[in-house]
């Protein structure tokens, strides 16, 4: 299985998100994490979907698919593209007076950050590429997880790209 | 409304009317000529504009009629049909036929009612989630939140609808803003900066299309609807005709190039006839035309056309590469592709040897069935109908086995003159969607083929044929039976015929006299040559109830899982 990760740029209408995560059941395609939120220009939502999928062909019918909507303005598959992507998780882990200090020392490396305490429970907040989020998360399974929201991923390509990993389509 | 609409208007007058004569204007700007609908609470105040404004409207007697003769009338004039149904189960009658429209590229504007926008949500009477249920099967659809958005709306609508590859965009308008009045400036502009199909094809995939056909041995054109949506069929026999290349058609793209062509294979897949099926397996190059590689034309993709270089010419960018590898895609309308393939005139490859091969398998194994029984066998009846018609006449069927001896038998010569469903298969459409066909063309011969099941489906819509006098000759292909299904179980299920036989069948003759129809009963290959010229000589509708063998199958046959060279059933 191969990680796939779109970006797509729509119009800010209502209904556009169903059109599009109908789409991906309509076509048999499991979507990973999906984010929505405004973009730089009014009117326009950046929408980003992480999938999972057999291979790069089914990415590419993806993409050709999400281009026929109406509402898509464009559809870009970052997936070999230098990117930045980030995904917020807030995790409530069940922390008492003898683990809360081990719990706060696993935080600092992973650059989190506490949100909200309470007399048994830690609430963390932590951003990072999914990898970094999974791990940290699985780090503190061990103590008691009892409650966890994630994002999902918010991803576009950086400023400059390494000439060779841009991925060039067939079709012109 | 966009700026730029609002910078073009500023000079123009301003309009205020309700959001229901917005439509009727719209429909009139846009030249259409016929509503195929049926009114209800929420349609109302739009009904009421169409009794004001005198629009020519048809009046099914099922929703499903109005939108299955709305797809008949745009197979035939290439034009988007309107539809118009009242909110609730009125638009959810009609999903049918949205989904048919949708995997057969038919273009169509349809208009829901819907419940008053004060009361959206509120699960009101005959309210339904229009949008939410059709937006998988249509191309776009819109709800329509002011009477000034209609103008603007119904003129991307029909855009949509009739432009790239065609599909059908449906239009959800609430009560209150059909009866509101709203003030528009100027004429609508379209806002679509997310829709701009491409029609002209790549040079560069042209130049190596070119270049592969030269050094082919083996070519053969695979030739789909994409044809006659284009309009390309003057163009498809130029191409073919100019490198001499065989060409193999789709069941859809029926018409495309002429049957009695001897460049014509004849129809591939699953039904199709084995030099066909060979063709595409044995080719060194396929050229796929506006066909999607559907899985009743390839059978087992593992196994179609192995030693074949693909090259795909679509308008659809999203159906090239979907089913089959494709070595030379060109996204682009037929046409332009095939203009631009006969201007390159490029080495005509040396085939001699290749056609030979075809038109060796074609003569050795050709449609067969046996002529000498006793029955009437309904091969016979569709070799009847082409010999008695010369072939000049709109078949339009409905799904199972008659519609595969329909495109088997008939040989089309001419385009526009198939009315079929092909990729959902529904049952029900062929006498509604003949209805639409006789409408679009009032002097053709139209030729409703239809099974015995189907034809009970929507057999309501005689009442429009009665009606309107519309001159279509009926043709039941009756086996007591759903033919396909019971094949199947014959062949797959060890016989076990569950529920796939009617043991009751009301009269089809009374049935349709009830309808002032006139019908007959034909169960011999005598009477049905004198009734088919007694029904042809009738300047009405006319009904033909053939008691045709019950156990006929559909042969040769590709088995489901099997490879399109694995076909069974080529002789007799």
């Amino acid at each position: 299985m191969k990680k796939g990760i779109l970006t797509l740029t729509v119009n800010n209408r209502p209904g556009v998100l169903n059109r599009i995560t109908n789409l991906f059941t309509k076509r048999n395609y499991n979507i990973e994490s999906i984010s929505v939120g405004q973009s730089e220009q009014e009117n326009i939502s950046r929408i980003t979907v992480v999938v999972h999928v057999e291979d790069e062909n089914v990415i590419e019918q993806m993409t050709k698919q999400l281009n026929k909507q109406i509402d898509v303005l464009k559809v870009t598959d970052i997936s070999n593209q230098s990117i930045v992507a980030r995904e917020l998780a807030l995790i409530k882990v069940l922390a008492s007076s003898q683990t809360r200090t081990e719990i706060y020392s696993l935080i600092e490396p992973f650059r989190g950050s506490v949100i909200d305490v309470s007399k048994d429970s830690l609430t963390i907040q932590i951003t990072g590429e999914s990898d970094k989020v999974e791990a940290f998360i699985e780090l503190l399974k061990p103590y008691g997880i009892k409650e966890l929201a994630r994002t999902g991923t918010a991803a576009f390509p950086r400023g400059t790209q390494k000439q060779s990993v841009v991925k060039s389509f067939t079709i012109v | 409304m966009t700026e730029k609409a609002v910078v073009t208007a500023s000079k123009a007058e301003h309009q205020v009317k309700s959001g229901a004569a917005f439509l009727i204007d719209a429909l009139k700007e846009e030249q259409v000529e016929v509503i195929f609908g049926y009114p209800g609470g929420a349609v109302l105040p739009i009904y009421d504009e169409i009794y004001r404004s005198g629009m020519n409207h048809i009046l099914s007697r099922h929703e499903q009629g109005s939108i299955h003769a709305a797809e008949g009338y745009a197979r035939i004039t290439g034009k988007p049909g309107v539809v118009l149904a009242t909110s609730g189960p009125g638009a959810t009658n009609i999903v049918t036929g949205l989904a048919d429209a949708m995997i057969d590229s038919i273009p169509l504007v349809v208009f829901t009612g819907q419940v008053a926008t004060s009361i959206i949500g509120s699960d009101a009477f005959q309210e339904a989630d229009v949008i939410g249920i059709t937006t998988p099967i249509t191309k776009h659809n819109y709800q329509v939140r002011k009477p000034e958005d209609l103008p603007r709306i119904i003129k991307e609508a029909f855009y949509i609808a009739s432009s790239g590859r065609p599909g059908p965009v449906l239009i959800d308008i609430p009560k209150d803003v059909a009866i509101l009045d709203g003030k528009v400036e100027g004429e609508p502009v379209m806002d679509l900066p997310g829709y701009q199909p491409n029609t002209q094809p790549n040079y560069l995939q042209i130049r190596k299309l070119v270049e592969a056909v030269s050094s082919s041995k083996k070519p053969v054109i695979l030739a789909g609807a994409g044809i006659l949506h284009a309009k390309a069929s003057e163009h498809l026999l130029q191409y073919a005709e100019q490198q001499g290349i065989p060409v193999v058609h789709t069941l859809l793209g029926l018409g495309g190039f002429p049957a009695d062509h001897p460049l014509f294979i004849g129809m591939g897949g699953m039904h199709g006839i084995y030099a066909a099926n060979m063709a595409l397996s044995t080719c060194d190059l396929l050229i796929n035309i506006g066909a999607r590689f559907d899985d009743r034309l390839t059978g087992n993709l593992a196994a179609f056309a192995p030693n074949a270089k693909v090259a795909h010419i679509d308008i659809d960018p999203a159906e090239i590469g979907k089913n089959v590898p494709t070595k030379i895609p060109v996204v682009g309308c037929a046409k332009e592709a095939l203009e631009q393939l006969v201007a390159q005139d490029g080495k005509k490859p040396e085939l001699t040897e290749w056609i030979k091969t075809l038109q060796d398998w074609k003569q050795e194994f050709p449609f067969v069935y046996d002529r000498e029984s006793e029955t009437l066998k309904p091969q016979r009846v569709i070799e009847l109908l082409h010999e008695k018609t010369a072939g000049d006449a709109i078949v339009v069927t409905d799904v199972g086995q008659h519609q595969m001896w329909a495109a088997q038998y008939f040989g089309f010569t001419k385009p526009d003159a198939w009315v079929t469903s092909g990729g959902l298969g529904t049952m029900g459409f062929c006498i509604p969607a003949a209805v639409g066909a006789q409408i679009a063309n009032p002097d053709a011969t139209v030729l409703a083929i239809v099974g015995d099941g189907g034809f009970q489906m929507t057999s309501q819509e005689l009442a429009v044929m009665a009606e309107l006098n519309l001159p279509v000759k009926i043709i039941i292909v009756n086996n007591h039976a759903l033919g396909m299904v019971r094949q199947w179980q014959t062949d797959f299920y060890e016989e076990r015929y569950s529920h796939s036989k009617f043991d009751y069948q009301p009269d089809f003759i009374k049935l349709a006299n009830a309808y002032g129809i006139p019908a007959f009963k034909v169960d011999n290959e005598a009477d049905a040559s004198a009734k088919i010229d007694e029904a042809l000589a009738i300047k009405g509708p006319v009904l033909i109830d053939f008691d045709v063998e019950a156990e006929e199958n559909v042969y040769p046959m590709v088995a489901p899982g099997k490879g399109l060279h694995e076909m069974v059933g080529v002789k007799l």
